[in-house]
């Protein structure tokens, strides 16, 4: 029982310990941090947080990448319902290579991207804004969410769709009273897979934006300022960037594994 | 008042799945579509409701054509053999839905639902979820759901083809005492030659997409109009032999040969297709009756009855008898064939000579 449980307990150690790491930075000063090794803050400290939390240059990061990642997510799951939902009960000319081919968006890295979009983006007059950033992340959310929601659509039977028109529903009422709240898990988990993607994505976040929509990541990885290495604050805007996620996934925890399997499970 | 499908087809794809067909359904009955997978039950079902538009041909009801009408105008319930219901809503909520969506009035909505849900004994489980809920009590609620707003014409695809046995058994005495007294048209599709026979009403033979006869179940059961209505119509299959007749004498290959009697006699002679349901051959002995002797390939019992498969010149050929009858694989076995209940068809596969 002991052998068995000691791998395990080894990879949690392994898995935890950087994410450990950060967070005791965050409650160190920049100094003991530099002067050497040591396993917890000698001198402990909330000055990082508090600097994040009163200083607009690093709170105003986290109120933008919220802005953008929220509408992105709103974005993609309100374009992905209806496209979903074709794929799922239609059949027409050409559907599985439409519904490959949507997937494929997602092989190509941001960075190919990355030029195109700020150019066109700065022509349009939307560089350095949370909407720039918001549509450029539905190219590679919105097929995600497609895939996703395709997958648990197709878990539900026609015949429920059938039911609700003997019934008497009409398609827009069915759609919103009786579809939405049946594949509620899945627009969950595509919500938190957008979320996650965009919360996490830097490098069209950090192109397409100069300082009105700066994001954290920006911010964050902006290592050096004028009173020199601040690893303590770094540390401490990173353990900020971790709780999003975490918390999202909390209510998702059940259905994730669905999701990665895009709803085919 | 009546449902009417005149000339109606249905194809998709170049693919024909209901060819021409003609069907007068009469107000207040029983109707019971019968036929194997495939057979295109659910596609006429579909018709039926207007969940699909026939590709050629009119849909009648009521004197009026209701070929293009969307199904939320028309006033049809539909119950499907997997068990269909809101997951998220309450079994109240699920049966009061269509109640709901046509904007009827709290007090009215409670009372009906509170009558349904007492003549499906499903009162105490009102304010759970599907999902809560046992197969049978899920069905349940769909057939709730389809009783409740009163409508014209209520469809059931296989809805027992999914519930174990006993379930199935209490829901099947059940169902017609639901739709007495009530004057809609019920259409009811199963693979189960049984179900038919059991609640009686009228019987619409279908097979590969045509309606091969329809009319009061008795009468279909008991003089196929031709030899695949009567394969349609039963479980276990058909015996059926290629036969030459000679006066009333039918000659059987392997030399075996069948007196039926004087009604056959006035039919030419020639080569024939005689039929003979399972249980009109058995092994208890009928002193007078002509006997088979094969060799027993599968013996199996099904409740009280057992079924026999033998071999016999070629072919294979199903016993059904009641009682417990033991036969060893391979025995050599002895069987009475009661010839005044079986059929002769002609070559065109038509009904010439014999009844149940």
């Amino acid at each position: 029982m002991r052998k068995r449980s000691l791998i395990p307990i080894i990879y949690i150690v392994f898995l935890m310990l950087p994410i450990y790491w950060l967070v005791a930075m965050s409650f160190k000063t920049t100094n003991e941090i530099l002067g050497g090794f040591s396993l917890f803050p000698q001198d402990f400290t909330l000055e990082n947080y508090a600097k994040i939390f009163t200083d607009s240059t690093w709170y105003s990061g986290y109120i933008n990448s919220l802005i953008y990642v929220v509408t992105n997510t709103i974005l993609s799951v309100a374009v992905a319902l209806p496209a979903a939902y074709a794929f799922s009960r239609y059949r027409f000319l050409g559907d599985k290579h439409l519904f490959f081919w949507l997937l494929t968006n997602r092989m190509a890295p941001a960075a190919v991207f990355a030029l195109p979009f700020l150019q066109l983006y700065s022509a349009v007059g939307l560089f350095d804004t949370h909407i720039a950033v918001a549509l450029a992340h539905t190219l590679f959310n919105v097929p995600l969410a497609v895939w996703i929601l395709e997958g648990f659509m197709s878990g539900v039977p026609k015949e429920l769709d059938e039911t609700a028109y003997v019934d008497g529903y009409s398609f827009p009422r069915f759609f919103v009273r009786i579809f939405i709240p049946t594949i509620a898990a899945g627009i969950g988990v595509a919500c938190f897979f957008c979320f996650m993607f965009s919360w996490v994505e830097m490098l069209l976040a950090k192109t397409l934006t100069s300082v009105d929509a700066k994001p954290i990541v920006a911010t964050m990885t902006r290592t050096a300022s004028t009173s020199g290495y601040e690893l303590g604050l770094l540390a401490a805007a990173g353990t900020l960037t971790i709780i999003p996620g975490a918390f999202v996934i909390y209510f998702v925890r059940n259905y994730i594994a669905k999701g990665f399997a895009l709803g085919r499970v | 008042m009546t449902l009417e499908l005149r000339h109606v087809t249905k194809s998709v794809a170049g693919e024909t799945h209901i060819f021409e067909t003609d069907l007068v359904l009469e107000e207040g009955s029983f109707n019971v579509l019968l036929g194997t997978t495939l057979s295109g039950k659910t596609t006429l079902l579909q018709l039926m409701a207007g969940l699909d538009r026939p590709s050629r041909g009119e849909i009648w009801f009521r004197g009026q054509n209701v070929t293009g009408m969307a199904v939320q105008k028309r006033n049809v319930s539909m119950v499907y053999q997997q068990f269909i219901n809101y997951p998220h809503l309450t079994v109240y909520e699920n049966i009061a839905s269509p109640l709901k969506v046509a904007g009827m009035d709290r007090a009215e909505i409670e009372r009906r639902v509170g009558a349904v849900a007492e003549l499906l004994r499903l009162k105490p489980m009102l304010g759970r979820k599907p999902a809560e809920l046992s197969g049978g009590q899920q069905q349940r609620t769909a057939i709730a759901r389809a009783l409740v707003k009163d409508s014209d014409l209520v469809l059931l695809d296989e809805p027992l083809a999914n519930l174990d046995y006993k379930l199935r058994e209490e829901l099947r005495d059940e169902l017609p005492r639901l739709f007495a007294g009530r004057s809609c048209i019920v259409v009811y599709a199963t693979t189960e030659p049984t179900e038919a026979l059991l609640f009686g009403g009228n019987t619409a033979t279908l097979h590969e997409g045509r309606i091969t006869q329809f009319g009061p179940t008795g009468t279909i059961y008991r003089q196929p109009k031709d030899l695949i209505s009567a394969q349609v119509f039963s479980d276990p299959p058909l015996n059926v032999a290629q036969v030459t007749k000679q006066g009333s004498r039918i000659h059987l290959a392997g030399g075996i040969g069948f007196d039926l009697g004087t009604a056959a006699v006035t039919l030419p002679d020639g080569p024939y297709t005689w039929a003979i349901r399972a249980h009109h051959i058995t092994p208890e002995s009928h002193p007078g009756q002509p006997t088979l002797d094969g060799r027993v390939l599968l013996a199996e019992l099904t409740g009280s009855d057992s079924v026999i498969h033998f071999h016999l010149d070629g072919g294979t050929w199903i016993s059904q008898s009641h009682g417990v009858h033991p036969f060893d694989v391979g025995a050599e076995a002895r069987l009475y064939v009661d010839v005044a209940r079986s059929f002769l068809f002609g070559a065109d596969g038509r009904l010439m000579g014999g009844s149940e």
